[in-house]
């Protein structure tokens, strides 16, 4: 290869490498993306068939179930809840946390603002923390006896919420999302102001534009594209939370198992040991996400034609 | 819902200007830029460092919670220092002989190499992707794509039965494997070879007789380098964090990394709440290194060539 003497040889090289290159990525893909996907499908159609007692070798068979597993898993109401939870959460965190986003990119990228690079590193900060770990934090922060919270609502007298029940607990767990997904987000968000023209807002600034009006008119806007893009992965990773509620659960008695549709999975497929049902769910959810996905693209591809490349 | 609905803004945001948050001088001064630093806005600063604050309080506050025995864990202050730090991690280090640094050792070992290798990947696919045209590119490169969108369980719970088929589950290799392949990875691969790999040099290579590995490597790779050290951190922070795939995987805690072990650690002190002053200590010691690796590398790598911004 590191020396072609012919033509023929060379273009022959040339045609085959970017196989070669691709190798890697194809055998990782086929091995640990299409094959469990395949797999998991396959699971969801068939179901465990129990001989006589179930016991000794060949007493279990899988036999074809057809949509029975699909069925029981949209009829179940759990499902459903665990769904309307995440629903719920989603509505707090996706607003709050690019809300905030974009909001701090505006002030990095305003040249009045100071401690900007102070601010940019540590909103940033969260993302190198685990969601295992950020979850251990604050869910020690939500505790009455330890919370700083509680005792300074203790010290005035005030009434202390329990934040790891019914209502609050869905603040307390968004306020971990937001908490550990906003820098991100800023940052690319940020990194698409900072590659805007700078001209276009001189211009508007001569003509005495202030700067929250240049920001609201000229910045926004032009950088629908990457909150397009935040949107569509926050979204994505909201319907999938299953490390912080996981890790808050031995704190409190407010979180089922089946908190989050993952979490319904997981039950279903490790402390329920129903493989077969459990993946019928998954390929409910990830058919959902699909979809979902779809549907956000199309939106977005009309919008962004229309405004700026890229 | 903000971004989407933006381009009607223009319109509805007519007396903008006179909002308290800019207090912006005459217009005349708008022009000059640059006689002196500008004057600070008050009250935009006040808000980015109290998002700043915001940021930094749990970090702040397992710094201080980690310095208390375990009884002023539940008396004191939450913010008044303990005695205690010392303590806690000669307390934490001689837990069950010191699995604790074995589970740090595995985060290392399972984010290390497979950041590596997720890297070699990544480059070697984003190259490919980026400067041949062949049959099946764009095919190629959507179902990666799609693969971002894969919840995570869905792949875990088939890839444990198929790890369970083979004999793996349970060893490092069942970590490690599934997580080298990062569609995210590759997709930034593709757009810093993109940018950063002019076309005539790769046929200025082909011309003087170089092989197509060889102007990959000494002419696209270094090109490359700062998009992969940027995937390489991508990767290292994902695996670093990641719960759920060694969490099905492993049984046996010698393996486990950080975020699993201190997961385990909190269970068990949901019943014996002595554990809680080592999770505390724990979830600080595994916070250090990351933090101490991002502010390490400011100086040569910047935080933008995260989202796949490449300078011109």
């Amino acid at each position: 290869m590191t020396q072609p003497p012919k033509g023929v040889r060379r273009s022959y090289g040339v045609k085959a490498a970017p196989y070669g290159f691709l190798l890697p990525a194809a055998v990782l893909f086929a091995l640990f993306f299409a094959l469990p996907i395949g797999y998991a499908v396959w699971l969801s159609f068939h179901k465990v068939r129990i001989k006589g007692l179930g016991l000794g070798k060949g007493a279990k068979t899988e036999v074809w179930a057809g949509l029975e597993n699909y069925t029981s898993a949209l009829a179940d109401s759990e499902l459903l809840a665990s769904a309307l939870r995440v629903l719920g959460y989603g509505a707090i965190v996706v607003p709050v946390m690019l809300g905030l986003a974009l909001f701090f990119a505006l002030l990095l990228d305003s040249e009045r603002v100071r401690a900007r690079s102070f601010a940019r590193l540590a909103i940033f900060l969260p993302y190198a923390v685990p969601g295992v770990i950020a979850a251990v934090l604050w869910g020690f922060l939500y505790l009455p006896d330890v919370s700083p919270f509680h005792y300074l609502l203790d010290k005035a007298g005030l009434p202390q919420p329990d934040l790891m029940d019914g209502g609050p607990l869905y603040l307390a767990m968004s306020n971990i999302a937001v908490w550990g997904g906003t820098g991100f987000n800023m940052i690319v968000i940020y990194t698409a102001l900072r590659a805007l023209p700078t001209e276009v807002y001189e211009a508007a600034k001569l003509d005495g534009c202030s700067e929250l009006q240049i920001a609201l008119r000229i910045k926004i806007p032009m950088v629908v594209p990457s909150l397009v893009l935040t949107f569509f992965f926050s979204i994505i990773a909201t319907l999938q939370v299953f490390n912080e509620p996981t890790t808050l659960k031995p704190l409190t008695n407010g979180i089922p198992s089946t908190w989050s549709p993952l979490m319904k999975v997981y039950s279903d497929a490790f402390t329920g040991g129903n493989i077969h049902a459990a993946s019928a769910t998954a390929v409910v959810l990830a058919l959902a996400t699909f979809a979902l996905s779809f549907a956000l693209l199309r939106i977005s591809n009309r919008r962004t034609t229309q405004g700026a490349g890229r | 819902m903000t971004g989407l609905a933006s381009p009607k803004l223009r319109k509805a945001a007519p007396a903008a200007g006179s909002t308290p948050g800019t207090p912006q001088g005459p217009p005349p001064a708008a022009g000059r830029k640059a006689d002196g630093p500008r004057r600070t806005a008050l009250l935009p600063t006040t808000a980015l460092v109290l998002g700043a604050l915001y940021c930094l309080l749990p970090v702040a506050w397992v710094l201080v919670a980690a310095t208390k025995a375990d009884d002023e864990l539940f008396s004191t202050f939450t913010f008044l220092p303990g005695s205690g730090l010392t303590d806690n991690i000669g307390e934490l280090t001689g837990y069950r002989d010191g699995i604790y640094w074995r589970w740090m050792a595995n985060s290392v070992l399972y984010a290390g190499l497979g950041g590596v290798l997720s890297t070699v990947v990544s480059a070697f696919a984003g190259y490919a992707l980026a400067v041949y045209r062949f049959r099946g590119r764009e095919a190629f490169f959507n179902i990666m794509l799609a693969g971002v969108l894969m919840p995570p369980v869905i792949l875990a719970i088939p890839q444990y039965l198929l790890m369970a088929e083979a004999d793996l589950t349970d060893t490092y290799a069942s970590v490690l494997l599934p997580l080298v392949l990062s569609p995210y990875g590759v997709y930034l691969g593709r757009i810093y070879a993109e940018a950063a790999v002019p076309m005539e040099l790769v046929e200025a290579g082909r011309v003087d007789g170089a092989g197509e590995w060889r102007i990959f490597l000494r002419i696209a790779v270094p090109m490359m380098s700062p998009g992969l050290v940027t995937i390489f951190l991508f990767q290292f922070v994902a695996i670093w964090n990641n719960f759920l795939l060694p969490f099905i995987m492993l049984g046996d805690d010698e393996k486990f990394p950080m975020t699993v072990g201190l997961f385990t650690l909190l269970k068990q002190g949901a019943s014996q709440p002595a554990l809680y002053t080592l999770v505390i200590t724990g979830a600080l010691l595994a916070i250090v290194p990351l933090i101490a690796l991002f502010l390490l590398i400011q100086r040569f790598w910047s935080l933008d060539l995260l989202s796949g911004a490449v300078k011109s």
